[in-house]
Protein backbone atom coordinates (compact mmCIF):
# COMPACT_ATOMS: atom_id res chain seq x y z
CA UNK A 1 0.00 0.00 0.00
CA UNK A 2 1.63 3.29 -0.92
CA UNK A 3 1.78 6.00 1.40
CA UNK A 4 -1.27 8.88 0.02
CA UNK A 5 -0.92 11.11 2.81
CA UNK A 6 1.87 12.63 4.81
CA UNK A 7 1.10 14.34 7.89
CA UNK A 8 2.13 18.17 8.49
CA UNK A 9 0.11 19.13 11.33
CA UNK A 10 -2.58 17.84 13.44
CA UNK A 11 -4.05 20.79 15.88
CA UNK A 12 -5.22 19.26 19.23
CA UNK A 13 -6.28 16.30 17.76
CA UNK A 14 -6.07 13.85 15.29
CA UNK A 15 -7.22 10.51 14.75
CA UNK A 16 -8.19 7.81 12.02
CA UNK A 17 -11.59 6.81 12.85
CA UNK A 18 -13.82 4.33 10.68
CA UNK A 19 -17.32 2.92 12.12
CA UNK A 20 -15.42 0.99 14.86
CA UNK A 21 -15.76 -2.22 16.64
CA UNK A 22 -19.04 -4.15 17.26
CA UNK A 23 -19.44 -7.59 18.54
CA UNK A 24 -16.86 -7.16 21.25
CA UNK A 25 -17.75 -6.13 24.16
CA UNK A 26 -17.40 -9.57 26.31
CA UNK A 27 -13.81 -9.10 25.75
CA UNK A 28 -13.60 -5.23 27.28
CA UNK A 29 -13.78 -3.64 23.52
CA UNK A 30 -15.75 -0.42 23.04
CA UNK A 31 -17.21 0.41 19.60
CA UNK A 32 -15.41 3.50 19.29
CA UNK A 33 -15.47 4.84 15.95
CA UNK A 34 -15.90 8.36 14.18
CA UNK A 35 -17.45 10.79 16.91
CA UNK A 36 -19.53 12.22 14.05
CA UNK A 37 -20.67 9.18 12.64
CA UNK A 38 -23.40 10.79 9.89
CA UNK A 39 -20.21 13.67 8.63
CA UNK A 40 -17.61 10.45 8.54
CA UNK A 41 -20.60 8.74 5.92
CA UNK A 42 -21.14 11.44 4.04
CA UNK A 43 -17.65 12.04 3.53
CA UNK A 44 -16.90 8.62 2.06
CA UNK A 45 -20.58 8.90 -0.51
CA UNK A 46 -19.25 11.55 -1.98
CA UNK A 47 -15.82 9.82 -2.86
CA UNK A 48 -17.75 6.51 -3.45
CA UNK A 49 -15.73 4.50 -1.04
CA UNK A 50 -18.11 1.95 1.53
CA UNK A 51 -19.90 4.03 4.17
CA UNK A 52 -17.60 2.83 6.84
CA UNK A 53 -13.68 3.25 4.92
CA UNK A 54 -11.43 5.22 7.63
CA UNK A 55 -10.83 8.82 7.58
CA UNK A 56 -9.24 11.55 9.31
CA UNK A 57 -11.14 12.97 11.91
CA UNK A 58 -9.82 16.25 13.35
CA UNK A 59 -10.78 18.32 16.48
CA UNK A 60 -11.07 22.06 15.89
CA UNK A 61 -8.94 22.43 13.10
CA UNK A 62 -5.28 22.78 12.17
CA UNK A 63 -4.48 19.69 10.09
CA UNK A 64 -2.54 19.51 7.68
CA UNK A 65 -0.97 17.36 4.79
CA UNK A 66 1.04 16.57 1.66
CA UNK A 67 -0.63 14.56 -0.97
CA UNK A 68 1.98 12.17 -2.24
CA UNK A 69 0.30 11.01 -5.60
CA UNK A 70 -3.09 12.95 -6.81
CA UNK A 71 -5.75 12.46 -4.75
CA UNK A 72 -9.60 13.49 -4.13
CA UNK A 73 -10.50 14.02 -1.05
CA UNK A 74 -13.41 15.59 0.99
CA UNK A 75 -14.32 17.35 4.34
CA UNK A 76 -17.61 16.85 6.36
CA UNK A 77 -18.43 17.92 9.71
CA UNK A 78 -16.98 21.04 11.55
CA UNK A 79 -17.40 23.54 8.81
CA UNK A 80 -13.77 24.85 8.62
CA UNK A 81 -11.59 26.86 5.99
CA UNK A 82 -9.81 24.43 3.24
CA UNK A 83 -7.16 25.42 0.97
CA UNK A 84 -4.96 23.22 -1.29
CA UNK A 85 -1.28 24.89 -1.46
CA UNK A 86 -3.28 28.17 -0.06
CA UNK A 87 -6.28 28.23 -3.04
CA UNK A 88 -9.78 28.20 -0.83
CA UNK A 89 -11.66 25.15 -1.46
CA UNK A 90 -15.08 23.41 -0.02
CA UNK A 91 -16.51 21.46 2.59
CA UNK A 92 -19.16 18.96 2.06
CA UNK A 93 -17.44 19.17 -1.51
CA UNK A 94 -15.23 17.28 -3.79
CA UNK A 95 -11.16 18.47 -3.73
CA UNK A 96 -8.45 17.48 -5.71
CA UNK A 97 -5.67 17.64 -4.46
CA UNK A 98 -2.11 17.08 -6.91
CA UNK A 99 0.69 15.02 -5.94
CA UNK A 100 3.06 17.30 -3.80
CA UNK A 101 0.11 19.87 -2.55
CA UNK A 102 -0.59 20.71 0.95
CA UNK A 103 -4.36 20.23 2.33
CA UNK A 104 -4.28 22.27 5.36
CA UNK A 105 -7.75 22.90 7.60
CA UNK A 106 -8.36 26.27 9.40
CA UNK A 107 -9.73 26.80 12.66
CA UNK A 108 -13.92 25.83 12.17
CA UNK A 109 -16.09 28.61 13.27
CA UNK A 110 -18.90 26.77 14.72
CA UNK A 111 -18.52 22.30 15.85
CA UNK A 112 -15.82 20.60 16.95
CA UNK A 113 -14.83 17.92 14.56
CA UNK A 114 -14.10 17.80 10.64
CA UNK A 115 -13.39 14.87 8.56
CA UNK A 116 -10.86 14.86 5.54
CA UNK A 117 -11.53 11.63 3.65
CA UNK A 118 -9.84 10.44 0.76
CA UNK A 119 -10.91 8.42 -2.10
CA UNK A 120 -9.69 4.60 -1.36
CA UNK A 121 -9.92 5.40 2.39
CA UNK A 122 -7.07 5.69 4.33
CA UNK A 123 -5.73 2.13 4.77
CA UNK A 124 -3.63 2.17 7.94
CA UNK A 125 -3.35 -2.10 9.70
CA UNK A 126 -6.86 -2.77 11.13
CA UNK A 127 -6.72 -4.00 14.46
CA UNK A 128 -9.70 -6.19 15.85
CA UNK A 129 -11.28 -5.63 12.50
CA UNK A 130 -11.24 -1.45 12.36
CA UNK A 131 -8.87 1.33 11.96
CA UNK A 132 -10.00 3.64 14.74
CA UNK A 133 -8.51 4.86 17.51
CA UNK A 134 -10.19 4.53 20.89
CA UNK A 135 -8.76 6.40 23.11
CA UNK A 136 -10.16 5.34 26.45
CA UNK A 137 -8.75 1.69 25.43
CA UNK A 138 -5.58 2.64 24.05
CA UNK A 139 -6.46 0.47 20.94
CA UNK A 140 -5.85 0.68 17.27
CA UNK A 141 -3.72 3.04 15.44
CA UNK A 142 -1.88 5.75 17.95
CA UNK A 143 -3.00 9.46 17.54
CA UNK A 144 -1.28 10.84 14.35
CA UNK A 145 1.65 13.46 14.57
CA UNK A 146 3.68 15.52 12.25
CA UNK A 147 5.56 12.94 9.63
CA UNK A 148 3.08 10.14 10.29
CA UNK A 149 2.68 8.37 6.60
CA UNK A 150 -1.01 7.60 5.87
CA UNK A 151 -1.72 5.00 3.02
CA UNK A 152 -4.81 5.14 0.64
CA UNK A 153 -6.21 2.59 -0.52
CA UNK A 154 -7.12 2.06 -3.92
CA UNK A 155 -10.03 3.30 -5.42
CA UNK A 156 -13.46 2.10 -5.38
CA UNK A 157 -15.01 1.04 -8.81
CA UNK A 158 -18.30 3.12 -7.83
CA UNK A 159 -17.54 6.34 -8.94
CA UNK A 160 -18.43 9.78 -7.34
CA UNK A 161 -22.23 10.33 -8.19
CA UNK A 162 -22.23 14.32 -6.89
CA UNK A 163 -19.43 16.43 -6.06
CA UNK A 164 -21.63 18.56 -3.42
CA UNK A 165 -23.67 17.80 -0.57
CA UNK A 166 -25.39 20.34 1.13
CA UNK A 167 -26.22 19.68 4.84
CA UNK A 168 -28.26 21.86 7.77
CA UNK A 169 -25.87 24.49 9.69
CA UNK A 170 -24.17 23.77 13.11
CA UNK A 171 -25.81 25.46 15.87
CA UNK A 172 -23.18 28.37 17.83
CA UNK A 173 -24.57 28.38 20.95
CA UNK A 174 -27.45 25.80 22.26
CA UNK A 175 -28.31 22.60 21.01
CA UNK A 176 -31.58 20.59 21.57
CA UNK A 177 -31.12 16.85 22.00
CA UNK A 178 -34.02 14.28 22.12
CA UNK A 179 -33.81 11.67 25.02
CA UNK A 180 -35.75 8.93 26.34
CA UNK A 181 -35.56 8.66 29.91
CA UNK A 182 -34.37 5.50 31.79
CA UNK A 183 -32.90 3.01 32.04
CA UNK A 184 -31.93 4.26 35.44
CA UNK A 185 -34.53 6.92 36.03
CA UNK A 186 -35.90 5.54 38.85
CA UNK A 187 -32.42 5.62 40.92
CA UNK A 188 -33.10 9.91 41.13
CA UNK A 189 -35.35 12.23 43.22
CA UNK A 190 -38.35 13.22 42.50
CA UNK A 191 -37.91 16.45 40.15
CA UNK A 192 -34.24 15.45 39.00
CA UNK A 193 -35.74 14.57 35.50
CA UNK A 194 -37.41 17.59 35.39
CA UNK A 195 -34.56 19.43 36.34
CA UNK A 196 -32.80 17.79 33.10
CA UNK A 197 -35.44 18.35 31.08
CA UNK A 198 -36.22 22.27 32.15
CA UNK A 199 -32.63 23.94 32.35
CA UNK A 200 -29.36 24.24 29.98
CA UNK A 201 -26.16 22.14 30.43
CA UNK A 202 -22.98 24.07 29.90
CA UNK A 203 -20.39 21.76 27.68
CA UNK A 204 -17.50 22.13 30.30
CA UNK A 205 -13.77 21.88 28.70
CA UNK A 206 -13.36 18.47 30.09
CA UNK A 207 -14.80 16.98 26.46
CA UNK A 208 -13.42 14.41 24.87
CA UNK A 209 -14.40 11.30 22.70
CA UNK A 210 -14.80 9.30 25.86
CA UNK A 211 -17.85 11.89 27.07
CA UNK A 212 -18.67 15.55 27.98
CA UNK A 213 -19.04 16.91 31.25
CA UNK A 214 -22.03 19.00 31.81
CA UNK A 215 -22.74 21.42 34.12
CA UNK A 216 -26.08 22.65 35.01
CA UNK A 217 -28.65 21.55 37.88
CA UNK A 218 -27.62 18.72 40.16
CA UNK A 219 -29.91 15.66 39.79
CA UNK A 220 -29.78 13.94 43.62
CA UNK A 221 -30.64 10.76 43.63
CA UNK A 222 -33.37 8.51 45.57
CA UNK A 223 -31.19 5.68 46.22
CA UNK A 224 -27.30 5.51 47.46
CA UNK A 225 -26.04 2.34 47.05
CA UNK A 226 -24.18 0.88 44.66
CA UNK A 227 -25.13 0.48 41.35
CA UNK A 228 -23.33 -2.89 40.37
CA UNK A 229 -21.60 -1.71 37.31
CA UNK A 230 -23.67 -2.49 33.86
CA UNK A 231 -23.44 -2.02 29.92
CA UNK A 232 -23.86 1.58 28.99
CA UNK A 233 -24.57 2.53 25.30
CA UNK A 234 -23.76 5.94 23.34
CA UNK A 235 -25.52 9.23 24.55
CA UNK A 236 -25.95 7.76 28.01
CA UNK A 237 -26.43 10.64 30.57
CA UNK A 238 -24.49 8.94 33.29
CA UNK A 239 -24.76 10.53 36.72
CA UNK A 240 -21.28 10.23 38.92
CA UNK A 241 -21.59 11.49 42.23
CA UNK A 242 -20.63 14.93 41.48
CA UNK A 243 -24.56 15.38 40.60
CA UNK A 244 -23.93 16.44 36.92
CA UNK A 245 -24.38 14.35 33.95
CA UNK A 246 -21.62 12.99 31.58
CA UNK A 247 -22.86 12.46 28.10
CA UNK A 248 -20.65 9.67 26.45
CA UNK A 249 -19.48 9.48 22.95
CA UNK A 250 -17.79 6.44 20.90
CA UNK A 251 -14.79 5.86 23.41
CA UNK A 252 -17.23 5.67 26.26
CA UNK A 253 -16.55 2.72 28.95
CA UNK A 254 -18.24 -0.38 27.90
CA UNK A 255 -19.39 -0.81 31.94
CA UNK A 256 -20.41 1.39 34.78
CA UNK A 257 -21.06 1.72 38.16
CA UNK A 258 -23.09 4.52 37.96
CA UNK A 259 -26.94 5.10 36.92
CA UNK A 260 -27.77 6.42 33.53
CA UNK A 261 -30.65 8.92 33.82
CA UNK A 262 -31.92 9.12 30.49
CA UNK A 263 -30.34 8.64 26.88
CA UNK A 264 -29.42 10.30 23.99
CA UNK A 265 -31.83 9.31 20.94
CA UNK A 266 -29.07 7.84 18.20
CA UNK A 267 -29.90 10.20 15.70
CA UNK A 268 -28.77 13.10 17.92
CA UNK A 269 -25.32 11.86 18.84
CA UNK A 270 -23.75 13.39 16.34
CA UNK A 271 -24.99 16.54 17.03
CA UNK A 272 -23.70 16.22 20.93
CA UNK A 273 -20.25 15.32 19.18
CA UNK A 274 -19.99 18.71 17.67
CA UNK A 275 -20.67 20.70 20.65
CA UNK A 276 -17.47 22.51 21.80
CA UNK A 277 -16.84 24.00 25.27
CA UNK A 278 -18.80 26.87 26.80
CA UNK A 279 -21.98 25.87 24.47
CA UNK A 280 -25.24 24.88 25.96
CA UNK A 281 -27.27 21.62 25.71
CA UNK A 282 -30.60 21.12 26.22
CA UNK A 283 -32.60 18.31 26.70
CA UNK A 284 -36.49 17.40 25.39
CA UNK A 285 -37.91 14.40 25.79
CA UNK A 286 -38.89 12.49 22.35
CA UNK A 287 -40.91 9.33 22.26
CA UNK A 288 -39.07 5.96 21.95
CA UNK A 289 -38.96 5.34 18.10
CA UNK A 290 -40.40 2.16 17.62
CA UNK A 291 -41.68 0.30 14.50
CA UNK B 1 -36.60 -9.45 34.67
CA UNK B 2 -37.25 -5.99 34.24
CA UNK B 3 -36.61 -4.80 30.65
CA UNK B 4 -35.38 -0.68 30.47
CA UNK B 5 -34.80 0.68 26.96
CA UNK B 6 -31.64 2.96 26.52
CA UNK B 7 -33.52 5.08 24.05
CA UNK B 8 -33.26 3.43 20.76
CA UNK B 9 -29.57 2.01 21.08
CA UNK B 10 -30.16 -0.58 23.63
CA UNK B 11 -31.85 -2.83 25.69
CA UNK B 12 -30.56 -3.58 29.46
CA UNK B 13 -32.02 -6.48 30.68
CA UNK B 14 -32.20 -6.76 34.74
CA UNK B 15 -31.91 -9.95 36.10
CA UNK B 16 -32.04 -11.16 39.56
CA UNK B 17 -28.07 -13.02 39.87
CA UNK B 18 -25.23 -13.68 37.56
CA UNK B 19 -26.37 -17.07 36.94
CA UNK B 20 -29.72 -15.91 35.17
CA UNK B 21 -27.27 -13.58 33.43
CA UNK B 22 -25.29 -16.05 32.02
CA UNK B 23 -28.41 -18.29 31.14
CA UNK B 24 -30.20 -15.99 28.99
CA UNK B 25 -26.93 -14.23 27.26
CA UNK B 26 -25.87 -17.86 25.83
CA UNK B 27 -29.76 -18.72 25.11
CA UNK B 28 -29.72 -15.26 23.04
CA UNK B 29 -25.72 -15.42 21.76
CA UNK B 30 -26.88 -18.92 20.23
CA UNK B 31 -29.73 -17.12 17.97
CA UNK B 32 -29.44 -13.61 18.27
CA UNK B 33 -32.17 -11.58 17.33
CA UNK B 34 -32.63 -9.38 13.99
CA UNK B 35 -31.04 -5.60 14.75
CA UNK B 36 -28.89 -6.97 17.71
CA UNK B 37 -25.53 -5.75 17.42
CA UNK B 38 -23.96 -6.98 20.88
CA UNK B 39 -24.08 -8.27 24.23
CA UNK B 40 -22.65 -7.05 27.28
CA UNK B 41 -23.42 -9.32 30.42
CA UNK B 42 -22.40 -8.28 33.85
CA UNK B 43 -23.32 -8.73 37.30
CA UNK B 44 -27.06 -8.54 37.09
CA UNK B 45 -27.85 -7.52 33.89
CA UNK B 46 -27.31 -8.29 30.04
CA UNK B 47 -27.24 -5.38 27.91
CA UNK B 48 -28.52 -5.66 23.89
CA UNK B 49 -26.64 -3.03 22.18
CA UNK B 50 -28.84 -2.54 19.22
CA UNK B 51 -28.60 -0.84 15.43
CA UNK B 52 -31.25 1.93 15.44
CA UNK B 53 -31.97 1.02 11.78
CA UNK B 54 -32.58 -2.21 12.06
CA UNK B 55 -34.03 -3.46 15.74
CA UNK B 56 -37.47 -3.91 16.19
CA UNK B 57 -37.36 -3.24 19.98
CA UNK B 58 -41.20 -4.17 21.04
CA UNK B 59 -40.19 -7.59 19.00
CA UNK B 60 -36.55 -8.23 20.74
CA UNK B 61 -38.15 -7.52 23.88
CA UNK B 62 -41.21 -9.92 23.07
CA UNK B 63 -38.69 -12.47 22.35
CA UNK B 64 -35.76 -12.04 25.70
CA UNK B 65 -39.10 -12.33 27.24
CA UNK B 66 -39.94 -15.88 25.85
CA UNK B 67 -36.47 -17.19 26.22
CA UNK B 68 -36.34 -20.64 28.17
CA UNK B 69 -32.78 -20.27 28.81
CA UNK B 70 -31.18 -23.47 30.18
CA UNK B 71 -28.81 -24.60 32.32
CA UNK B 72 -25.48 -23.17 31.29
CA UNK B 73 -22.90 -25.66 31.30
CA UNK B 74 -19.48 -24.29 31.57
CA UNK B 75 -17.89 -28.35 32.04
CA UNK B 76 -16.88 -28.28 28.20
CA UNK B 77 -14.98 -24.94 28.00
CA UNK B 78 -11.43 -23.87 28.11
CA UNK B 79 -9.40 -24.31 31.34
CA UNK B 80 -7.03 -21.72 31.34
CA UNK B 81 -3.66 -22.40 33.97
CA UNK B 82 -2.39 -19.46 35.30
CA UNK B 83 0.62 -18.88 37.12
CA UNK B 84 1.07 -16.77 39.71
CA UNK B 85 4.00 -15.11 41.92
CA UNK B 86 1.85 -14.73 45.61
CA UNK B 87 3.82 -11.70 46.53
CA UNK B 88 1.26 -8.72 45.95
CA UNK B 89 1.39 -5.59 48.26
CA UNK B 90 -1.72 -6.02 49.85
CA UNK B 91 -1.37 -9.70 50.59
CA UNK B 92 -0.70 -9.04 54.17
CA UNK B 93 -3.79 -6.56 54.09
CA UNK B 94 -5.88 -9.43 53.02
CA UNK B 95 -5.23 -12.06 55.12
CA UNK B 96 -6.15 -9.76 57.82
CA UNK B 97 -9.26 -8.82 56.18
CA UNK B 98 -10.34 -12.34 55.84
CA UNK B 99 -8.63 -13.86 59.20
CA UNK B 100 -6.48 -15.94 57.07
CA UNK B 101 -3.01 -16.26 57.65
CA UNK B 102 -1.08 -15.45 54.47
CA UNK B 103 -0.17 -18.64 53.01
CA UNK B 104 -3.98 -19.88 53.27
CA UNK B 105 -5.05 -16.95 51.37
CA UNK B 106 -2.84 -18.40 48.51
CA UNK B 107 -4.40 -22.24 49.17
CA UNK B 108 -7.89 -20.67 49.03
CA UNK B 109 -6.95 -18.78 45.53
CA UNK B 110 -5.34 -22.13 44.25
CA UNK B 111 -7.77 -24.18 45.79
CA UNK B 112 -10.78 -23.89 43.47
CA UNK B 113 -11.71 -23.65 39.60
CA UNK B 114 -12.81 -19.63 38.70
CA UNK B 115 -14.99 -18.81 35.85
CA UNK B 116 -15.08 -15.64 33.21
CA UNK B 117 -18.50 -13.74 34.20
CA UNK B 118 -18.13 -10.40 32.27
CA UNK B 119 -15.60 -8.28 30.88
CA UNK B 120 -15.89 -4.25 30.72
CA UNK B 121 -12.92 -2.61 33.12
CA UNK B 122 -10.65 -2.74 30.02
CA UNK B 123 -10.15 -4.56 26.93
CA UNK B 124 -9.14 -7.92 28.07
CA UNK B 125 -10.25 -8.14 31.77
CA UNK B 126 -12.33 -10.77 33.42
CA UNK B 127 -14.38 -10.75 36.40
CA UNK B 128 -13.79 -14.08 37.79
CA UNK B 129 -16.46 -15.51 39.80
CA UNK B 130 -17.20 -19.18 41.68
CA UNK B 131 -14.19 -18.49 44.42
CA UNK B 132 -13.77 -19.45 47.63
CA UNK B 133 -16.02 -17.48 49.51
CA UNK B 134 -13.45 -16.50 52.68
CA UNK B 135 -11.58 -14.77 50.14
CA UNK B 136 -14.24 -11.91 50.10
CA UNK B 137 -12.53 -8.66 50.53
CA UNK B 138 -13.48 -5.06 49.76
CA UNK B 139 -11.62 -2.79 47.01
CA UNK B 140 -8.80 -0.75 48.48
CA UNK B 141 -9.77 2.99 50.42
CA UNK B 142 -7.84 4.46 47.83
CA UNK B 143 -7.31 3.62 44.37
CA UNK B 144 -3.84 3.26 43.18
CA UNK B 145 -2.86 5.36 40.03
CA UNK B 146 -0.52 3.03 38.88
CA UNK B 147 -1.25 -0.91 39.27
CA UNK B 148 1.43 -2.99 37.25
CA UNK B 149 0.42 -5.21 34.18
CA UNK B 150 -0.08 -9.04 35.42
CA UNK B 151 -1.06 -8.09 39.10
CA UNK B 152 -3.83 -10.25 40.68
CA UNK B 153 -6.40 -8.88 42.25
CA UNK B 154 -9.37 -9.60 44.70
CA UNK B 155 -12.78 -7.13 45.40
CA UNK B 156 -15.72 -7.85 46.38
CA UNK B 157 -16.35 -11.89 45.79
CA UNK B 158 -14.16 -11.83 42.34
CA UNK B 159 -10.71 -12.18 41.29
CA UNK B 160 -9.09 -10.62 38.32
CA UNK B 161 -5.88 -9.52 36.66
CA UNK B 162 -4.77 -6.53 35.05
CA UNK B 163 -4.24 -6.60 30.98
CA UNK B 164 -1.95 -4.17 30.95
CA UNK B 165 -0.88 -1.32 33.39
CA UNK B 166 -3.47 1.32 34.62
CA UNK B 167 -5.20 2.66 37.79
CA UNK B 168 -7.05 0.40 39.81
CA UNK B 169 -8.53 -0.37 43.58
CA UNK B 170 -8.11 -4.16 43.50
CA UNK B 171 -6.07 -5.93 46.74
CA UNK B 172 -3.52 -7.35 44.87
CA UNK B 173 -2.36 -10.93 46.20
CA UNK B 174 0.07 -11.63 43.48
CA UNK B 175 1.43 -11.26 39.59
CA UNK B 176 1.46 -13.10 36.45
CA UNK B 177 3.95 -13.62 33.85
CA UNK B 178 1.26 -14.49 31.16
CA UNK B 179 0.34 -12.13 28.59
CA UNK B 180 -3.64 -11.84 29.15
CA UNK B 181 -3.97 -9.18 25.87
CA UNK B 182 -2.03 -8.84 23.35
CA UNK B 183 -4.07 -7.81 19.92
CA UNK B 184 -1.77 -9.43 17.74
CA UNK B 185 -2.57 -12.98 18.93
CA UNK B 186 -5.73 -15.14 18.38
CA UNK B 187 -7.97 -14.63 20.29
CA UNK B 188 -6.81 -11.48 21.73
CA UNK B 189 -8.15 -12.21 25.60
CA UNK B 190 -7.44 -15.40 27.37
CA UNK B 191 -10.07 -14.60 29.79
CA UNK B 192 -13.38 -14.58 27.70
CA UNK B 193 -16.54 -14.74 29.61
CA UNK B 194 -17.27 -18.53 30.20
CA UNK B 195 -13.36 -19.79 30.09
CA UNK B 196 -12.49 -21.39 33.59
CA UNK B 197 -9.25 -20.40 35.26
CA UNK B 198 -7.02 -22.28 37.95
CA UNK B 199 -4.63 -20.20 39.81
CA UNK B 200 -1.37 -22.25 40.30
CA UNK B 201 1.57 -21.04 42.67
CA UNK B 202 4.51 -20.27 40.45
CA UNK B 203 7.80 -21.42 41.58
Amino acid sequence: MSVGLEVLETGPLSTVQDLGRPGLAGIGVGISGAADRGSLRLANRLLGNEEGAAAVEVTLGGFAARARRDLTVAVTGAPCPVTVDGRGAATNALVRVPAGAVLRLGTPERGLRSYVAVRGGIAVEPVLGSRSTDVLAGLGPVRLSAGTALPVGPAPERCPVTDFAPVAELPADEVVLTVVPGPRADWFADGALDALLSEPYTVTAEANRVGIRLDGPELKRRRDEELPSEGMVVGALQVPPSSRPTLFLADHPVTGGYPVIAVVVSGDVDKAAQARPGMRLRFAVGRRRNR
Amino acid sequence: MRVLPCADSGLLVELDDLDQVRALHAALEADPPEGVTDFVPAARTLLLRLDPAAADMAGIEQAVRSVRPGEVSTRESELLRIPVVYDGADLEEVAILTGLTEREVVEEHTGTEWTVAFGGFAPGFGYLTGGSPRLEVPRRAESRTRVPVGAVGLAGTFSGVYPRESPGGWQLIGRTELRMWDVDRDPPALLRPGVRVRFEEAE
